[in-house]
Formats: C-alpha cells, sequence, structure tokens
C-alpha cells in the first residue's frame, strides 16, 4: 500500500481519533452507552486499520501476538482481582463500595476498573482473532 | 475459613474463572498448566461438597452478587435440586483431570495444552455457572461461556473432522441459545424481572398470554437443542465422536445434564407443572419424542462400528430416558429423571475413559481396532463391560437402579405400556454393547504387535468410575435421597 498516498494520510489522520473515542467510550461508559466492550472492540477496529494499510509486521512489531495473549488474560485477572478484592474487604463478591472509604467513591473505581479490564480483554482478543486470520499463510 | 464459607457459592464459580487466565499464561509449560487445572478442578469438589453440608442443614444457601438485592440484583441460589448438578459437575472433573495428563498429551498438540486447560477450566466455570444462578439471563450467559469453551476443546480434536463437528455444534449451539434468550426476553418484557423466584411469582397473573405461552415455546426448543433431545440430537454425535477423549469424557457426563437441569427449573420451577402439564400438555410431546429419542439412536447406535460414535447416539437415547421420566409430571418420574442424571453421568463417563484408554493404547476406537482387546487389555475391557451392564441396567448398577425408578414412575402414573417399553429397549443398549464385548474377549488379536494394559494414570479413574457404577448400584441411599428431595422440591415449584 506504498503508493497509496491518500489512504496513507487519511489512515494517519483517524487513527488518533479512533483510539480517543474508543478511551472516551471507555470510560464514560457509566454515564452514557458504552463501556469495555464496545470500546475494546473501537480500538482494536482503529489498529487492525493500520495494520491493514501498513503491513502486518509493522503491526506485530507494534503489538506482538504474545503480547496480545498476555493482555486478553490480564484483563480477565483485574476483573476477577477487583471482585476479589471486594471480599477481601468484607464485601460481596463485585460489590465495589467497599474498596474506598467513600462508598461513591468505591463504586466508581470499581466500575472503572472493572470496565478498564473488559476493555483490554476483548481488544487483545479481536486482536488475536485479527492476527491467526491475517498470519494463517505464513505458518 | 470464614471468609470461604461465607462467599462459597462465589468461589464455586470463581475459582476456575481465575484459574483459566493463569493456565491460559502457563502455556509454555503443559505440565504446570495440567497440575493448576487439576488442583482447581479438586477444590471445586471440596466447595460443592461443603455446599452439600450447607444445604443440607440450611436448606437453601444464597448469595447476592455486589450486594445487591434480588431480584434486582443477581442471586446464587443452591437448592435441593442443583446442589446435585454442582455435585455431578465438580465430581467428574475432579475424576477426568488425573486422566487428563497422559490421554491429552497423546490426543492434543503440545503447544495447545495451554489454551486447552484454559478452555477446559472456562467450560467448567460455565457449567457450574448455569447450575448455581437463580438468574434467567445469567444463566444464558454462563450458557454460553461454558459452549464456546466446548466448542473449542472439541476442535483440539485429533483428526481434521474435528473442526467440522465443532462448526456443526457451534451453529446448533448459537440457535439453541439464542432460542433461549428470546424466551427469557419475552418473560422480561411481561413481568419486568429475570430472578427465577420473581418469575414464578409473577407469572400466573399473566399465564394466559401469548407472550408467555411463546416464550415457554422458545425456552423449551432451545433448550432441548442443548440438551440433544431427539430430533434436535444431530450436532452431539460428531462433536462426541471427533473431540479428544477427555473432552468427551467431561461433556458426555456434564453438559447435556445442565441442560436438562435448566429445562426441569424452568417447566417446573418457573412456570409450574400446573400450566406445563395440565393446561398445555406438553407431556403429549415431550413423551413420543423421548420414546423416539430412546428408540432410534439406540438402533443407530447398532450399526455404527466407530464405537465413541455408537455411545455418543447412546447418549441420546440416554437423554431419552431422562426426558422420559420428565414427561411423566410426577414426583416419582422426576425422580427417576434426576436420578439418572447422577447415574447416567459416571457409567457413561466410565465408558468414554475406557474408550480413552483403548484410543491410548491401540490409536483408535473402531471396531476393527479393538479386535482381541480383551486379552491385550483385561482391565480396560473389564471396566468397559461393567459400565456396560450400568448402561444396560443390570442389577447391582447404578443403571439398574434408575430404570427401576423409572418403571416403578411409569407403573405409578399408569403407563404400563412404558414399562414394557423400557424394558424392551434395554435389549437394544444390550445389542450394541455386546457387539464391542463380542469383538474384544470372543476373537483373537489381529495384529502381532505387542499392545499393553493401559497406563495407571488412565486405568485408575476409569477403575474408580466404574467401581463408582456398581457402589450406587448397591448402596442406592445417598443419590436416590438427593434425587427425592430434589424432586419434591421441583414439583413444589419455586418455594
Amino acid at each position: 500500500m506504498k503508493h497509496h498516498i491518500v489512504l496513507r494520510v487519511v489512515t494517519k489522520i483517524m487513527i488518533p481519533l479512533i483510539v480517543i473515542y474508543a478511551l472516551y467510550i471507555q470510560f464514560h461508559g457509566e454515564y452514557g452507552p458504552g463501556g469495555g466492550f464496545q470500546a475494546g472492540i473501537i480500538f482494536s477496529a482503529g489498529f487492525i486499520i493500520f495494520s491493514l494499510i501498513f503491513g502486518l509486521d509493522v503491526a506485530q512489531e507494534a503489538i506482538p501476538p504474545e503480547a496480545t495473549r498476555l493482555l486478553a488474560a490480564f484483563g480477565v485477572l483485574l476483573y476477577i482481582g477487583i471482585g476479589l478484592a471486594c471480599i477481601l474487604l468484607g464485601g460481596q463478591f463485585l460489590e465495589y463500595k467497599v474498596l474506598l472509604a467513600n462508598d461513591q467513591a468505591g463504586e466508581t473505581l470499581g466500575i472503572i476498573g472493572i470496565e478498564l479490564g473488559v476493555g483490554i480483554t476483548v481488544a487483545a482478543v479481536a486482536l488475536t482473532l485479527f492476527y491467526a486470520f491475517a498470519g494463517r499463510e505464513r505458518e | 475459613m470464614g471468609l470461604v464459607q461465607l462467599h462459597l457459592p462465589a468461589f464455586q464459580v470463581i475459582l476456575p474463572m481465575l484459574a483459566a487466565p493463569l493456565v491460559m499464561l502457563m502455556a509454555r509449560s503443559p505440565r504446570a498448566a495440567w497440575a493448576t487445572a487439576t488442583l482447581v478442578s479438586w477444590l471445586s469438589l471440596a466447595i460443592s461438597l461443603m455446599l452439600l453440608v450447607r444445604v443440607q442443614a440450611e436448606g437453601v444457601v444464597t448469595y447476592h452478587m455486589g450486594g445487591w438485592l434480588p431480584p434486582v440484583g443477581i442471586e446464587y441460589r443452591v437448592d435441593s435440586v442443583n446442589i446435585l448438578v454442582l455435585l455431578v459437575i465438580s465430581f467428574i472433573s475432579a475424576v477426568v483431570m488425573p486422566f487428563a495428563r497422559q490421554s491429552v498429551a497423546s490426543e492434543v498438540r503440545e503447544d495447545k495444552h495451554g489454551y486447552f486447560y484454559a478452555a477446559f477450566l472456562l467450560a467448567n466455570c460455565g457449567l457450574l455457572g448455569i447450575a448455581i444462578t437463580g438468574d434467567a439471563f445469567n444463566i444464558f450467559v454462563f450458557f454460553e461461556i461454558a459452549a464456546l469453551a466446548s466448542y473449542s476443546l472439541i476442535a483440539t480434536g485429533r483428526e481434521r473432522q474435528a473442526v467440522m463437528a465443532s462448526y456443526q455444534y457451534l451453529m446448533m449451539g448459537t440457535i439453541g441459545t439464542t432460542f433461549l434468550l428470546i424466551g427469557i426476553g419475552f418473560l422480561y418484557i411481561m413481568t419486568g424481572t429475570l430472578n427465577l423466584m420473581d418469575l414464578a411469582a409473577r407469572l400466573p397473573e399473566v399465564n394466559d398470554t401469548r407472550t408467555v405461552r411463546a416464550a415457554l415455546a422458545f425456552i423449551v426448543v432451545g433448550i432441548s437443542l442443548k440438551l440433544a433431545l431427539f430430533p434436535l440430537h444431530l450436532w452431539l454425535p460428531n462433536a462426541y465422536a471427533y473431540a479428544p477423549s477427555m473432552v468427551t469424557v467431561f461433556l458426555s457426563a456434564t453438559a447435556t445434564k445442565v441442560a436438562i437441569y435448566v429445562l426441569m427449573r424452568f417447566i417446573f420451577g418457573v412456570f409450574g407443572h400446573e400450566l406445563s402439564f395440565n393446561e398445555l400438555e406438553m407431556n403429549l410431546l415431550l413423551m413420543p419424542l423421548a420414546m423416539l429419542g430412546i428408540l432410534i439412536p439406540s438402533i443407530v447406535a447398532i450399526f455404527h462400528t466407530n464405537i465413541k460414535r455408537m455411545f455418543a447416539y447412546s447418549s441420546v437415547a440416554q437423554v431419552g430416558y431422562i426426558i422420559l421420566g420428565i414427561s411423566f409430571a410426577s414426583t416419582l418420574g422426576l425422580m427417576a429423571s434426576v436420578l439418572h442424571l447422577f447415574n447416567h453421568a459416571i457409567t457413561k463417563a466410565a465408558l468414554f475413559m475406557a474408550l480413552g484408554c483403548i484410543a491410548y493404547r491401540l490409536g483408535g476406537v473402531s471396531l476393527i481396532h479393538m479386535t482381541g482387546a480383551g486379552q491385550r487389555m483385561p482391565w480396560t475391557m473389564t471396566a468397559f463391560v461393567i459400565a456396560g451392564l450400568s448402561l444396560i441396567g443390570v442389577p447391582l448398577t447404578a443403571g439398574f437402579v434408575t430404570k427401576w425408578h423409572l418403571i416403578l414412575a411409569a407403573l405409578d402414573g399408569g403407563l404400563w405400556p412404558i414399562a414394557v417399553f423400557l424394558l424392551g429397549t434395554s435389549v437394544l443398549a444390550l445389542l450394541y454393547v455386546w457387539r464391542v464385548v463380542e469383538v474384544a474377549f470372543f476373537r483373537p488379536p489381529l495384529r502381532r504387535i505387542k499392545v499393553r494394559e493401559a497406563p495407571l494414570s488412565l486405568l485408575l479413574p476409569t477403575w474408580f468410575l466404574t467401581l463408582a457404577c456398581l457402589y450406587f448400584g448397591i448402596e442406592t441411599s445417598l443419590p436416590v435421597g438427593l434425587a427425592e428431595r430434589a424432586a419434591e422440591a421441583l414439583m413444589g415449584g419455586y418455594p
């Protein structure tokens, strides 16, 4: 795609916007439509465009396939870790209000934390799937 | 310890879910992945047993996820019905994990072991979740977790057809859970609640609407797909035949059983047997399908030469027995069904484990592979025969106990032709088990290649389950007592 200058330039402009939008959906999910799942998909979509235009090799240099698997596991662990932290602090599983002294602050921290876990896992799994299909011919 | 006791229902599900990503991170070391998964499956069994003790002492154990009170929040609710299902799942996975080490090593590519055990733990978590939750939407979510994990487990099979079998299962399974979701959606529209107990309380007001009846239809058809009720069973034989041995053992003993539990929960617990059977006469639908489901797959099984596929068809027939018990709509029939959930789980698991031993040593499970196997692998084949007798329903085995109670239930309902039918169909099971026995014991081994008895790590779990088939055929008080209480609770609707 080296000679498609328009595609390259437009993508370069688009990707930061897509990623910022993903982060907005991620951290605004509490107040409006959105949340970790949607944010993860949007983030990975931005990255998939990048690898379509600039090549899989460049993309895998930025986020190697092993990293996507690690991140996929990490997201789930973050989610469950927060749930277990709630139990250790004397609440039920995922009862966020015990996380901080202030109930409301605890709820916010908990929900943002688990949504972050969801977002990381979804983005990582979507990329893993993309890599698996894109890299099929090389094996 | 107090903390663990307090959060037992949550830990039952969280533990495998927590272990799955950890095991996935151990992909480099299959040994560590296996050891962790085994440890977790044993801890799960310990949790189930502790829950059993608490259920027997307190009646019902509930847990409010995130501290939200039901019916708004998600409630985990363990009563005398689902404790039995939890025990079956965690017992089978605790027995199958020691079996898995060598069996999986010989059947699954080594670089996939970490992911394999992670998927197994997720399937485990999903099945336990379906059984333990008291929330309709949560049931759907856990169905998907369990199903997605089992699709990938089946696809790791050695043969290329495994991928196709898994794909077939994916298509049928997705349709099934989608139907379930549509049904649950209808219920939510009509009642505004997803909590099963709350649903049971609010449904009588709106029972006469088409929406509720459509919901029942969607839920029954959707779950019937998942539990492989004839004629919606077509995904099952391939999935069981091409999956790795350990996966076949686990899924055949647990996956369809959990779906049957959900069916019972909905038609007896949520809709109530008055609506399901007296008004809508679902027995007129379920009974013929169950009988056809016993008859036709049993006959098909006789003509198969791939033994794993033969017993996959036999699983469809066994599901038929359980559904038949449900269709009697009586406490006795339900009790026989619940009992068969347990008895068939250990019987089929023992049979598929014996087949796993054969596949490990002989490289395949066709009738030809098994020629003379009785001389080469006497221990394996003896276990196979005993488990086979239990499948047929010979006295002193677990299978007999259920057949006995089913026949009692049929006679109690005045359905003596069905009692005769039950006895007759046992002969079909005898026929297909006998085909294997004949080839294995009464023909000389074909090749001169030396085949040794299966290794101990495969043989011990196989024999453990085989002896369990005998033990629960003689000492029946534990499963019968649990099943009795479960059936009474189900007939009473949601307490």
